[in-house]
């Protein structure tokens, strides 16, 4: 019997690896391994990535109810370990593309398609040890079937007709109705996690940035705490309030942005019109205070690259006044337009059951009662100095979607207004120590958890770094939104999802 | 009760649109001059309209979003009679973004086989030019002009709205000078 055992206490039966901050990370034997998958059975312990190296695999486990992370990592004997995906299932497209890019086998997991490999690249499985040759043509894929009478196919993509990224779609549908959604993504593959092992620390740093470029102070953030916890660096306290207004300015820019989109897939273009004028706002008002619009490579180990003059505090609060009373007359508009409401509400409903299963967050999962923000647990500077509310709903539909993007933008001008006041003065970057280590940086994106794990060499060089986008547990949930709607609700669906093409195929 | 949007749209009509069409010359942006002279080479070329397909070959995304900047009520595109179109096939202009993937190769070069000629394909962004910080994986093949003919780059990273319309403004000249 194991009752209550915690996270930590059940890794404890691993080897626990030096060196390894600010979470502890444990080496699993097969046995240890084989537990803790029938331990994730019943626990209450979510995954919040899982990575690979040439012969080693990795898993990032929180404990709800505690609220601990650490790694648990094992040694794969002949290229092979057993899969996590059968109990969940959030994580089977990610070990799909363990196999595809590292060539460690997932032992028992059904699907075994590849995911982010078309059978394109020079070799088969290019970062294991000894790769393949490639096959003499590209794969086809075998898309799953859905039987039945009047069943017809539609194929979309991967070019689509909006200015969007790619990737195909494939309804199978019923009349107007979708039976069966299925995704087919891995064209945006850029070998991301090549380019990064042997990178040194700058050229990594702004590979970082570019996994996914609207979450790109996310992930500048992301990639620096990593670095920083490796390294045992602290980073001076104005330059985390430095940071926490970047990516605040990200979250409302996006957010507004994507509030605009969703109504104008509704034909209401109006809606679009006027978060856009929003969204100009935020970009300009970050060109005039840090040099970029979308303030790339802004953020750096050790702390920010340029620092917020008092004039442009002061603009910013300003602009803010104005924009808050700009984003409550959208909302108020949103709000009394039944034509509009008569497409969101009640379509493409993600049940909370599915939410938790996946362990998705970001706004897909708090529209579906999942509340988990990273910004509050584990929290990290400056949000563990800030009060902020997590809008929570359970309708799980477009509408609640939108609301809670509605919601989080207004709390991120509470936010940026707090920020503003209480900055504390001082310098904004020192130098990151050269000593060796492995670190985990764990943040929030506008679309959910974003995890970067590095181990870095004294000279700065990064040996191995993962990157995980919160779209990897939001791209199957779509899949079962669309389900029994009409494919005409279907870019409201993908809209009010917006996840990740770039940052999921990495 | 009056309707929000009965609210918004009378603002609008009294204080007219967030356009920057008054914008005093030169403007710091440069944008309401630039707009002119592409408005009137645009018309002396290609007649009333510019029809332009977006393709993203791998990009991170960030151009994409600099793309819809330019769409915005404040650049507004569009009064030019510059469009962005769903299809290839009713394209003048594929506008390619990213460093191209080995797994859009092929979708690349069939969505410039079905944009019909004359046809100009502008590689756009820091990737578009050369696979900017992806070139060298074995995932990339590199820039546009490593898979299709490219007709004009538009640097940057992401590039401003204003250097997208200095771009295609650029393309313009390209295109006279081509056809004459």
């Amino acid at each position: 019997m194991m009752g209550d055992v915690t996270l930590l206490e059940f890794l404890s039966l691993g080897q626990r690896v030096e060196g390894h901050r600010p979470w502890p990370r444990f080496v699993l034997d097969l046995r240890g391994w084989r537990l803790l998958i029938d331990r994730l059975r019943v626990a209450e312990w979510s995954v919040m990535a899982q990575w690979a190296e040439r012969d080693h695999i990795h898993v990032a486990l929180r404990d709800e109810t505690s609220g601990d992370i650490a790694v648990a990592s094992h040694y794969c004997d002949d290229r092979r370990f057993p899969a996590l995906g059968n109990v969940r299932p959030g994580v089977i497209r990610i070990e799909r593309a363990i196999h595809d890019v590292w060539g460690l086998t997932p032992v028992g997991l059904e699907d075994r398609r590849p995911w982010l490999d078309h059978g394109r690249w020079p070799s088969r499985m290019p970062l294991a040890a000894q790769p393949m040759a490639p096959p003499s043509q590209p794969d086809g894929y075998s898309f799953l079937q859905a039987v039945g009478e009047g069943l017809h196919q539609i194929p979309v993509g991967p070019v689509h007709a909006g200015v969007i990224e790619p990737g195909h779609f494939r309804f199978h549908c019923q009349g107007e109705a979708v039976v069966r959604l299925e995704e087919r993504l891995g064209y945006q593959h850029k070998g991301i996690e090549g380019l990064l092992q042997g990178a040194p620390l700058d050229k990594a740093q702004r590979i970082a940035a570019r996994v996914s470029g609207d979450s790109t102070v996310a992930y500048s953030l992301a990639f620096a705490r990593a670095v920083e916890a490796a390294t045992g660096c602290e980073v001076p306290p104005r330059a985390h309030w430095v940071r926490g207004l970047m990516a605040e300015m990200e979250r409302v820019a996006n957010h507004v942005f994507d509030i605009g989109a969703v109504c104008n897939d509704a034909a209401f273009a109006v809606m679009l019109s006027h978060m856009g004028v929003l969204r100009e706002k935020i970009l300009r008002a970050n060109d005039a205070l840090f040099g970029h619009r979308l303030n790339m490579d802004r953020i750096v180990p050790g702390g920010v690259d340029r620092d917020l003059s008092e004039e442009g505090a002061e603009a910013l609060k300003h602009l803010l006044y104005g924009f808050g009373k700009m984003l409550a007359k959208g909302y108020k508009l949103y709000e009394n337009t039944p034509s509009l409401s008569d497409r969101t509400v009640s379509t493409g409903i993600v049940q909370t059951s599915l939410i938790h299963r996946f362990g998705a967050g970001g706004f897909v999962g708090r529209a579906s009662g999942r509340g988990q923000d990273t910004r509050e647990t584990p929290s990290y500077p400056p949000y563990d100095k800030l009060d902020m509310t997590v809008p929570v709903l359970t309708e799980g539909d477009v509408n609640a979607r939108v609301l809670v993007r509605f919601a989080e933008a207004k709390e991120s001008l509470h936010l940026i207004n707090r920020i503003l006041h209480e900055m504390p003065e001082g310098a904004f970057r020192v130098p990151v120590p050269e000593v060796a280590g492995e670190g985990l940086g764990v943040v929030e994106s506008f679309r959910g958890e974003v995890v970067v794990w590095l181990r870095i060499s004294a000279g700065h060089v990064v040996e191995r770094c993962h990157t995980h986008d919160p779209s990897w547990f939001q791209w199957p949930l779509l899949e079962a939104a669309i389900e029994g709607n009409i494919v005409a609700d279907f870019p409201l669906c993908n809209k009010s999802f917006n996840c990740s093409y770039s940052g999921h195929d990495l | 009760m009056i309707p929000p949007i009965a609210k918004m749209l009378a603002r609008h009509l009294l204080k007219g649109p967030h356009t920057m069409k008054d914008a005093p010359r030169p403007d710091p942006d440069g944008v309401a001059e630039l707009a002119e002279a592409l408005g009137r080479r645009a018309r002396a070329r290609l007649g009333r309209s510019l029809s332009i397909r977006e393709v993203d070959a791998g990009s991170c995304n960030g151009c994409e979003l600099e793309i819809h900047a330019v769409n915005h009520p404040i650049y507004d595109l569009e009064r030019f009679g510059i469009r962005f179109v769903a299809s290839p096939r009713h394209a003048d202009v594929l506008l390619v973004t990213g460093p191209v993937t080995r797994n859009m190769e092929e979708a690349l070069r069939r969505t410039v086989e079905a944009t019909p000629e004359p046809r100009w394909i502008v590689a756009m962004g820091d990737c578009g030019k050369d696979g900017g910080c992806f070139a060298g994986s074995y995932a990339v093949v590199g820039g546009v002009s490593d898979v299709v003919p490219v007709d004009l780059h538009i640097p940057g990273c992401p590039p401003s709205p204003r250097q997208i319309l200095a771009g295609l403004l650029a393309l313009l000249d390209a295109a006279d000078g081509r056809l004459g």
